[in-house]
């Protein structure tokens, strides 16, 4: 019975440990300096509504809430989520994406908050 | 109103889908409605709690304490899962049979009955908390009483109600089979949840990608479809999934698969029909224990 318990434990540790090791491993690495991208959010819409960036090239987008309400800003293109809370600034990593276009929103003003990123 | 609806229908959805495998993987234990509905009451407090603290949050962590913290809720719950699958696999026979014996004296189950309320609370607690940020706006936005009023009872509704019905469908499944069934769906789900937090993981950096986008299915099925969203919640599926994505979603299915047998191989030689468990209570007591040990 003991023995089993311990083969539960030690399966599921070892899926978390590998997990951690993986973050601690590989986080360090890239905080190196990558392409930064402003949005601002302003009534409930983004500005720029589009933004170029460049394909293949991880890069940050620093989105700001100038609004007085919670935002959310999210993609299913590129999927990221990411809760904007008012008047605070928050940092999304995306990419590297290929060419295209790729659209966001605000998840909690989808009818106003629209915007793309034109990847080129 | 049909925007507050949408956003609440969406997050209510999410996490009814996983409060219905929970609720259908745990059939036939003893007080399983208190401990889910416990489950709720907690997830929805701390759903109130991180909403009020998301400043707190969001702030920690050199700006990706959200997303360390989804996927710390997130993998908390795979590890619950995975408890329950691997005790599962050595007494969905037991289970069964006191499926089909109304009298049996159901001792067992329990403790992972507890275990799973804690997947429950934190599937209400993280898309409750959205739904709250989101329903705080509104309120100080002065948006019209009327469209919360409306949204959020329709919104709500529709999410459990699909939740039901998933539940009912799950129900036809034939006692043999059930726990069987239900053992996988929770498998995938896990596999899916762990999928998500490494998502959450690559997007404040803390991990690669792997590949930003390995394929891209959304022409198929979009995630941002109902269809595609029910998928990403029961199996993890991604239209563009990352590779570091594919990697969590392979290593969680691949462990809980061996951890599944390994337990099965160990405890449950023959089938249920020749092996009546309920009758034998020091079988059951002992097992109890050594979940509680």
């Amino acid at each position: 019975m003991n023995r089993t318990y311990l083969l539960r434990s030690f399966v599921l540790m070892g899926l978390v440990g590998a997990m951690g090791a993986h973050a601690d491993a590989f986080g360090a690495s890239l905080t190196q300096a990558m392409p930064e991208y402003k949005l601002v959010i302003r009534n409930h819409q983004f500005t720029p509504s589009a933004l170029k960036v460049p394909a293949n090239t991880k890069f940050k987008v620093l989105v700001s809430n100038q609004d007085s309400t919670p935002s959310e800003f999210e993609s299913s293109d590129f999927s990221r989520e990411k809760i904007v809370l008012p008047g605070s600034t928050v940092t999304v990593f995306i990419g590297p994406l290929g060419k295209g276009q790729y659209k966001f929103f605000d998840d909690f003003h989808q009818s106003t908050g629209n915007g793309v990123l034109i990847v080129e | 109103m049909l925007g507050v609806a949408l956003l609440v229908f969406r997050e209510v959805l999410e996490a009814a889908l996983i409060v219905t495998v929970v609720a259908a993987a745990t059939r036939g234990v003893p007080h399983r409605r208190i401990f889910i509905g416990g489950g709720i009451a907690l997830g929805m407090i701390g759903a109130g709690l991180v909403a009020l603290g998301m400043n707190f949050i969001e702030g920690s962590l050199g700006g990706s304490g959200e997303e360390l913290f989804e996927a710390s809720v997130l993998l908390t719950a795979v590890v619950m899962i995975g408890w329950h699958v691997t005790w599962m696999s050595s007494h969905g026979n037991e289970m069964a049979q006191r499926l089909r014996s109304v009298s049996a004296s159901i001792k067992a189950g329990s403790s992972s009955v507890a275990i799973l309320l804690v997947v429950v609370a934190l599937a209400v607690m993280r898309e409750g908390s959205e739904i709250a940020l989101f329903l705080f706006g509104l309120a100080a936005g002065g948006a019209g009483q009327r469209d919360l009023l409306a949204g959020v009872p329709v919104g709500l509704a529709g999410g459990v109600t699909l939740g039901f019905v998933l539940y009912l469908g799950l129900l036809r499944i034939p006692v043999r089979h059930f726990f069987r069934a239900t053992n996988w769906m929770l498998v995938l789900l896990a596999a899916g949840l762990s999928s998500s937090a490494a998502a959450y993981l690559i997007q404040a950096n803390w991990l690669p990608a792997l590949g930003s986008q390995l394929w891209n299915t959304s022409w198929l099925l979009s995630n941002s479809s109902l269809p595609g969203q029910a998928l990403h919640v029961l199996v993890g599926y991604e239209a563009r999934p990352a590779g570091m994505q594919l990697v969590f979603w392979t290593i969680t299915f691949g462990a809980f698969l061996i951890a599944m047998r390994a337990t099965a191989m160990r405890r449950v030689p023959s089938t249920p029909e020749r092996y009546p468990r309920q009758t034998s209570p020091p079988d059951g007591r002992s097992s109890t224990l050594d979940l509680q040990s």
